[in-house]
């Protein structure tokens, strides 16, 4: 099992040096300086996205969380609560079907889904062949919906201003620690669902000292997407440049 | 698994570097990642195998370098190692710390026409 999934230490033609151990001879032939990170291409990508935002005076939002926290509802309520105050965009991104982009799309502001069949993650590129689909108008708001994946979308800059962590009160509030690379990513933590509050074993406080563990940075707004609960200070978090 | 998708990176980046120096073999790829790079280096490896098929640097040794994390507490500007982002500083017990190094994940040196 462990061939396939590739956690045994011992991979042919891999040599793995731990800290403080005795780095191997160099094989023979021609060394080669690089020293170049390797995520430069979707660094370069996601830069080239960053640049046209800029010039276009565009925010872009990168939404992240666990499948099913509540990320489209929470888009949903926000387009309709801002829709006439300024221009919105949104790409969708899952593995598979236009789902997402029908209930945005019903909303009325223009969408672009994105299916990475079994990628994982929005990268850079990605974004960047929606944003061609996508006629944005100047100074509006672009929400990027990520793949529901806490984990690797942590690592792919898109080329947003900010990532928008979410956790809904059904998961457990220990996720910032288990998860602790979306938090240390993020600027702003909503917490969603919090009309279930009264039927669930979640600490509101707990989830957030944890978060802060991670990231003491990170800001918080909890919210109910359902009933509206929170959603102003959500809105003016938006509005005030962001 | 995005293992994979840096795995492929790697190489693109590798073969670029080889055929920019008119190399025509690479026989081994020497890179560094650092503890909290979010990368499984044992997942790496295995991936760096399926995405050098077929390329310049098929069959390439991959020497892989860990970095251990180091952090800097905020509140009393103690540097400790640390191996998660959750550092606490041993001195004060803060959380508030920043990380200096440990995010690395940077290809260093090739070997070509062995």
């Amino acid at each position: 099992m462990c061939d396939s999934c590739g956690c045994s230490h011992a991979v042919n033609g891999v040599t793995i040096v731990r800290p403080g151990e005795k780095q191997p001879d160099h094989r023979p032939g021609r060394l080669l300086r690089v020293e170049e990170a390797v995520l430069d291409k979707n660094s370069a990508i996601a830069e080239h996205n960053r640049s046209f935002f800029k010039e276009k005076g565009i925010c872009a939002l990168n939404l992240v969380s666990s499948p099913g926290s509540g990320k489209t509802t929470i888009l949903e309520r926000t387009i309709r609560a801002l829709q006439g105050e300024l221009p919105i965009a949104v790409i969708e991104g899952d593995q598979q079907t236009l789902l997402d982009a029908e209930r945005i799309d019903a909303t009325g502001v223009p969408v672009v889904q994105v299916n990475t069949g079994t990628g994982c993650h929005l990268d850079a590129e990605m974004v960047h062949q929606a944003l061609h689909r996508l006629d944005l108008a100047e100074n509006s708001l672009l929400f990027i919906e990520n793949v529901g994946n806490l984990v690797c979308p942590a690592m792919f800059d898109l080329g947003e201003e900010a990532k928008v962590v979410i956790i809904s009160v059904t998961e457990g509030e220990d996720k910032p620690l288990k998860y602790p690379a979306m938090f240390d990513a993020a600027s702003l933590c909503l917490i969603n669902k919090i009309d279930l509050l009264p039927h669930v074993d979640f600490s509101v406080e707990r989830c957030r000292e944890y978060a802060l563990r991670v990231n003491h940075r990170l800001r918080f707004v909890e919210l109910s997407a359902k009933s509206g609960a929170g959603l102003a200070a959500w809105l003016d978090w938006l509005r005030q440049g962001h | 698994m995005h293992e994979m998708s840096l795995a492929l990176n790697i190489v693109e980046l590798v073969a670029a570097k080889a055929e920019a120096a008119g190399a025509e073999r690479v026989s081994e790829v020497e890179i560094e990642v650092g503890a909290l790079a979010g990368v499984m280096a044992e997942a790496l490896a295995f991936c760096f195998a399926a995405a050098a098929r077929d390329t310049p640097v098929e069959g390439a040794r991959l020497l892989m370098r860990e970095l251990a994390g180091q952090a800097k507490c905020l509140a009393c500007s103690h540097c400790f190692p640390v191996d998660s982002l959750l550092g606490q500083c041993p001195e004060c017990g803060a959380y508030a710390t920043e990380l200096i190094r440990g995010r690395e994940l940077r290809v260093v040196s090739l070997v070509v026409d062995e």
